[in-house]
């Protein structure tokens, strides 16, 4: 019996300052490991995105209520005043869901740029919608007026070839943004005056 | 029989250095030697958890009691390689993105639950400390010496921090096979035969 009481003791305890120090650990890491997810994940696609730009869009973020999901906008200062602002969405792709950082330019509603995040696309084929920069382009300076399509929908966006499933992917994540954006744009625009300088 | 303070250091390098001749803890081994940087990250990972959990098995190892000792070693182990992982997810996130799962597999790492069951259990805290460090040093060279030459041959660079460094030139045809999975076990296999023949008396 004594000896029972011991192993439940020993373990207690031992499980009981285990928990402490990681529950103090994760609280105390907890703001730097998501700075550098932000970084590492989404942070060269905002940055491609908001080239130029004279501020750190990653550090300079905020976050809206869109229904159920926080969404979390990078804002981009150009000459002194905030104008872009970037935000991930998601497209379904040939290998699970593509997500596309998608940047939009406040002061003309129009397109600054997307940028491929995470993906499970074939390499040398979907996987090039990341890769190669020549076809995220095309979305550079569009309207945010209508939905975005390829060519063989009946829109304006060349496919990749061999990978029109992910191209469509992408154009439905920026479509979908379009639609996040007109929606919250009173909010969006709201927030993003408190980041002038 | 009792080893001088310096030999329990030493063993770990070469008498007893985990992969080769304990061939212990593999499965890191095989999956993590694609690059020197990954191998030097995870033997740094498994030392640092290795001397934790040795020190404090060996300074508790009055109070636990036998039946349950495997359960607290285990409750011990996965504490620091908890501690290891959110360090490594906030000072040095592309590591963990390639180390990714097994950084957490490390408290299933034989060698790991090995020294704290055969070693610390029995020996004080200062001879757990340096038996931890001489084991998890000889584990991340051994490490580093299979990974220099899967990456030197598999693609012609090695990669100490971040950025790879030719070595053999543009000229090069990289013999890939070797930082494919299977290339692994083929150079653990011949690492392992040299070891062999070089330590025959």
């Amino acid at each position: 019996m004594r000896e029972m009481i011991k192993m439940v003791v020993v373990l207690t305890i031992l499980s009981f300052f285990s928990g402490g120090v990681l529950a103090y650990l994760r609280n105390s890491t907890q703001e730097r490991i998501d700075n550098q997810v932000l970084e590492f994940v989404k942070g060269p696609a905002v940055r491609t995105i908001f080239e130029g730009a004279g501020n750190n869009p990653i550090a300079d973020r905020f976050t809206l209520k869109d229904g159920d999901v926080e969404r979390t906008f990078f804002v981009a200062i150009f000459d002194g005043e905030p104008r872009g602002v970037a935000f991930e969405t998601s497209g379904k792709g040939f290998g699970g869901d593509v997500g596309l950082m998608v940047g939009i330019d406040v002061k003309d509603d129009k397109l600054l740029g997307v940028g491929v995040t995470t993906h499970g696309e074939t390499p040398g084929m979907g996987a090039k919608a990341k890769s190669d920069p020549s076809f995220v382009s095309q979305f550079k300076g569009l309207g945010l007026k209508e939905p975005f399509k390829v060519t063989s929908d009946g829109g304006s966006i060349n496919a990749i070839s061999g990978a029109t499933i992910t191209s469509r992917a992408v154009s439905a994540a920026a479509t979908s943004a379009e639609d996040i954006y007109q929606k919250l744009k009173p909010q969006i625009d709201d927030k993003i005056k408190g980041f002038k300088k | 029989m009792a080893k001088s303070l310096t030999q329990e250091f030493v063993k770990g390098l070469w008498d007893e250095v985990p992969p080769f001749r304990l061939v212990l803890g593999l499965c890191p081994t095989l999956a993590v030697t694609k690059s020197i940087e990954n191998g030097i990250g995870m033997g740094v990972a498994t030392t640092f958890v290795l001397v934790g959990s040795n020190v404090l098995v060996a300074a508790l190892r009055k109070f636990i009691p036998a039946k349950v000792r495997i359960a607290c070693y285990i409750v011990i182990i996965a504490t620091f390689v908890t501690v290891v992982e959110l360090l490594m997810q906030a000072y040095a996130y592309p590591l963990f993105l390639k180390l990714g799962i097994f950084i957490p597999l490390i408290v299933v790492n034989c060698i790991v639950l090995g020294r704290a069951e055969a070693f610390a259990s029995k020996n004080g805290v200062f001879r757990s400390l340096l038996d931890g460090l001489g084991i998890g040093i000889g584990y991340t060279l051994a490490l580093m010496a299979l990974a220099a030459v899967r990456e030197l041959i598999g693609t012609g660079a090695l990669t100490f921090w971040v950025t790879p460094i030719q070595v053999f030139g543009p000229a090069y045809k990289p013999f890939s096979f070797l930082v494919q999975a299977p290339g692994a076990f083929m150079a653990l296999g011949l690492m392992l035969c040299l070891m062999n023949l070089a330590g025959k008396k």
